[in-house]
């Protein structure tokens, strides 16, 4: 079976709600974190999901 | 020249003007503008030929010119072939693809278009042989008309209300009217969707509709055709920017959420209505002998 979707990292500022495999980017303010979100989104060519206000994902669809 | 000279040469002109008649480039710029349509006019006169020799070849008693047919046949499948072969790889260079179903679409009527030029040769040629030019020429009318409704299918305003209704977004959640379409995340994507982007409620008629624009390859062509006519708000690495059809499970109401460089509601409107409705994609859940059964 093929994976189509896969979460290429996690960004957030909430250190307690993360952990696992994919890459964790951790960052202190609210601004960093979309600025870092929005930085992955254009390397990774992937889509920045918001999962809660502290917690983002970068999903390749 | 023989008594034959004059019926075929009428049946081929006449069925490579068919042709050359179906062959429209409208806005989908397909086949495109020269060399494509050099390779279906081409195609089109082989056709010709073939229907308007088919009918002196039987009244010869040389019934196996009928074979001829046959291998026309595989001939035009070949073209069907190709011409989804070429669309397909094509297709993935499209900011908003076309869609496998859009292409077979497609494909199916360039073959079938061949067919009905050599069904239009046949008979202008048989009814010259068998009556004279004028009645040929009034089979040929008979034709004109035949092509004609073959040609036309039907379009999606036909089959259901399309309706505007502003984008909005519930926390993260893009939503058009009660549809869930996707989860965008940044602030200024969402700015961006909310400045560029329309949503539009498609509402079917009927039962038998649900099933035909809940199709996946039905939705990517309209999203195609969108993007062709009205522009696309979009490029290659930002998948956060694609249009996208959801489908409301209650009602069977789809979702449309496009994003247009034109950002004209009204026209918007009018190129939803005309999306064609994709042959594959027509189910009539009506016509199943179990539910006629049931309603008795």
């Amino acid at each position: 079976m093929d994976i189509e979707k896969a979460i290429l990292s996690v960004i957030t500022t909430n250190q307690t709600k993360v952990g696992g495999g994919a890459p964790i980017f951790y960052c202190e303010q609210t601004e960093e974190m979309e600025k870092v979100a929005a930085n992955l989104e254009a390397i990774l060519d992937g889509i920045a999901h918001r999962l809660s206000n502290e917690l983002y994902i970068i999903v390749k669809h | 020249m023989n008594e034959y000279t004059y019926p075929i040469l009428f049946g081929v002109v006449i069925g490579t003007i068919a042709r050359s008649m179906m062959l429209k480039t409208d806005y989908r710029q397909y086949p495109t503008y020269l060399h494509g349509r050099v390779i279906h006019l081409a195609l089109g006169f082989i056709a010709a030929a073939l229907g308007a020799v088919a009918v002196p070849a039987i009244m010869e008693k040389e019934f196996t010119a009928v074979t001829f047919l046959t291998i026309a046949a595989s001939q035009f499948r070949e073209v069907r072939n190709m011409e989804r072969n070429t669309l397909t790889e094509m297709d993935g260079y499209e900011l908003v693809p076309r869609g496998n179903t859009y292409i077979e679409g497609i494909a199916v009527a360039f073959e079938s278009r061949n067919y009905l030029v050599i069904f239009t040769s046949l008979v202008t040629t048989l009814s010259y042989l068998v009556w004279n030019v004028y009645a040929a020429i009034a089979v040929t009318i008979v034709c004109y008309l035949v092509i004609k409704k073959f040609m036309s299918g039907s379009t999606l305003k036909e089959l259901v209300d399309i309706e505007y209704q502003e984008l909005h977004f519930e926390g993260a959640g893009l939503y058009v009217d009660n549809i869930y379409i996707m989860n965008i995340g940044l602030p200024e994507r969402q700015e961006e969707i909310k400045k560029y982007g329309m949503g539009f409620i498609l509402k079917p008629k009927n039962f038998d509709v649900r099933s035909t624009i809940a199709n996946l390859g039905q939705r990517q062509a309209i999203l195609h055709d969108v993007s062709i006519a009205m522009g696309v708000f979009r490029d290659s690495g930002t998948p956060a920017l694609v249009p996208l059809i959801k489908r409301d499970l209650d009602d069977g109401r789809i979702g449309v959420f496009i994003l247009p460089q034109n950002p004209d509601v009204d026209k918007a409107k009018r190129v939803i209505g005309a999306v064609p409705v994709l042959e594959n994609a027509i189910r009539m859940p009506s016509e199943s002998k179990a539910s006629q059964k049931g309603s008795e």
